[in-house]
């Protein structure tokens, strides 16, 4: 195995941090990623069913204020995050496909929790106006109210649930 | 003077091109540290690696001391920032199943693309899963949507709210992030587990 090892974390939190104020000082906003995936979808949902799109409340209220859904600053981000990491992934030796997961535990059961969580963490990004990327974390960045809110939210309950979901992780 | 956009030292195009360079900057950052990795990510809630914890406090002082500073110099107008606006019950509420969505899948929505960018196979369905979850938001969204907008309190900042100055703010985020940093390192001790190695 000569795969590298990961960064300091705090030197790593400083690098994030740096990110965060540059995007800050260019665009006025910070990091994201939620976002991200609802203008996909929605754009998606606009070459399959322009109908549906125009009868639709959250899709009407989203196009009314994007005219290309796919022309979005959380979009150009996200795909500069896939390079980003990639890029580290491959200059630290571990580009590998596989289902990472927790030994007493099979692919099929990670997999399947996977998509679970993910279907939570969409529904709940979107109710909650943005992930831990843009409501928490930049939220806190910014003082405001709501990402501390966000934060104990989502932090406080997936500690508060650890126990129940030990069998997968530990 | 930033943020460059606003003032007009870059154009719309500029800014959507550079948002791609602070994604790759984003996403190097976070696979360089691991968070390419749900064991890792979820080794948070269970103590065994809290790097989770280390990164994210960090990069908060490091975002809210830098932002003080900018300002400070006159190099960015803080009033041109995007302020995360607070709806009490649906920032609560989306938190909180947005917690349940972490210790089940691992993975929260930034991660997830990095990690699928190296190849985890969990991500790709972690990825699946948050598109059909923002789909019935969209396809439910009458059913919800007094929720969504219930209890509307503008853009508050913590330290108007608390009536403190926003340089009093951030040196308790900064002493409440030295105290997590003690607890982190002390967990990553207590539960430091045979079949899972730190750094590795």
């Amino acid at each position: 195995m000569n795969q590298r090892r990961y960064m300091n974390p705090y030197l790593g939190g400083v690098l994030l941090g740096l990110v965060l104020i540059v995007a800050f000082w260019v665009s006025g906003r910070g990091l994201g990623a939620s976002g991200a995936a609802k203008s996909t979808l929605v754009a998606g949902m606009k070459t399959i069913a322009p109908g549906h799109v125009e009868n639709t409340a959250f899709y009407k209220d989203y196009m009314e204020t994007h005219t290309n859904p796919l022309n979005d600053w959380l979009v150009y981000q996200i795909l500069g995050v896939v390079v980003g990491g990639f890029l580290s992934g491959a200059i630290a030796g571990r580009l590998k496909f596989k289902v990472e997961k927790s030994p007493k535990i099979t692919n099929k059961t990670r997999l399947l929790f996977a998509a679970l969580g993910g279907v939570f963490f969409g529904f709940g990004s979107q109710l909650g106006r943005g992930c831990t990327s843009g409501s928490a974390l930049t939220g806190m960045a910014v003082l405001s109210v709501s990402g501390f809110l966000s934060m104990a939210a989502i932090f406080g309950t997936a500690f508060g649930l650890a126990y129940f979901a030990r069998k997968l992780w530990l | 003077m930033g943020p460059l956009v606003v003032y007009e030292v870059i154009s719309q195009n500029t800014n959507l091109l550079l948002a791609f360079f602070i994604g790759i900057g984003f996403g190097f950052v976070l696979e360089a540290n691991g968070f390419s990795s749900s064991r890792r990510l979820a080794g948070m809630f269970y103590g065994y690696d809290t790097t989770v914890l280390k990164v994210f406090f960090t990069a908060a002082i490091v975002g809210s001391v830098g932002l003080l500073f900018m300002s400070l110099f006159n190099w960015i107008d803080l009033s041109y920032i995007y302020i995360n606006p607070t709806y009490l019950w649906s920032t609560l509420g989306g938190g909180v199943i947005m917690g349940a969505g972490f210790i089940l899948g691992g993975y929260c929505p930034g991660t997830s693309f990095c990690a699928a960018s190296i190849g985890k196979i969990d991500a790709l369905a972690f990825i699946g899963g948050m598109f059909i979850g923002i789909l019935v938001f969209a396809e439910g969204y009458p059913l919800w949507e007094g929720f969504y907008n219930a209890q509307f309190m503008g853009a508050p900042l913590l330290n108007e709210m608390l009536g403190a100055s926003r340089g009093m703010l951030t040196l308790l985020i900064i002493l409440v992030a030295l105290g997590m940093f003690w607890i982190g390192e002390w967990a990553e001790k207590r539960f430091s587990r045979d079949d899972y190695k730190l750094n590795q």
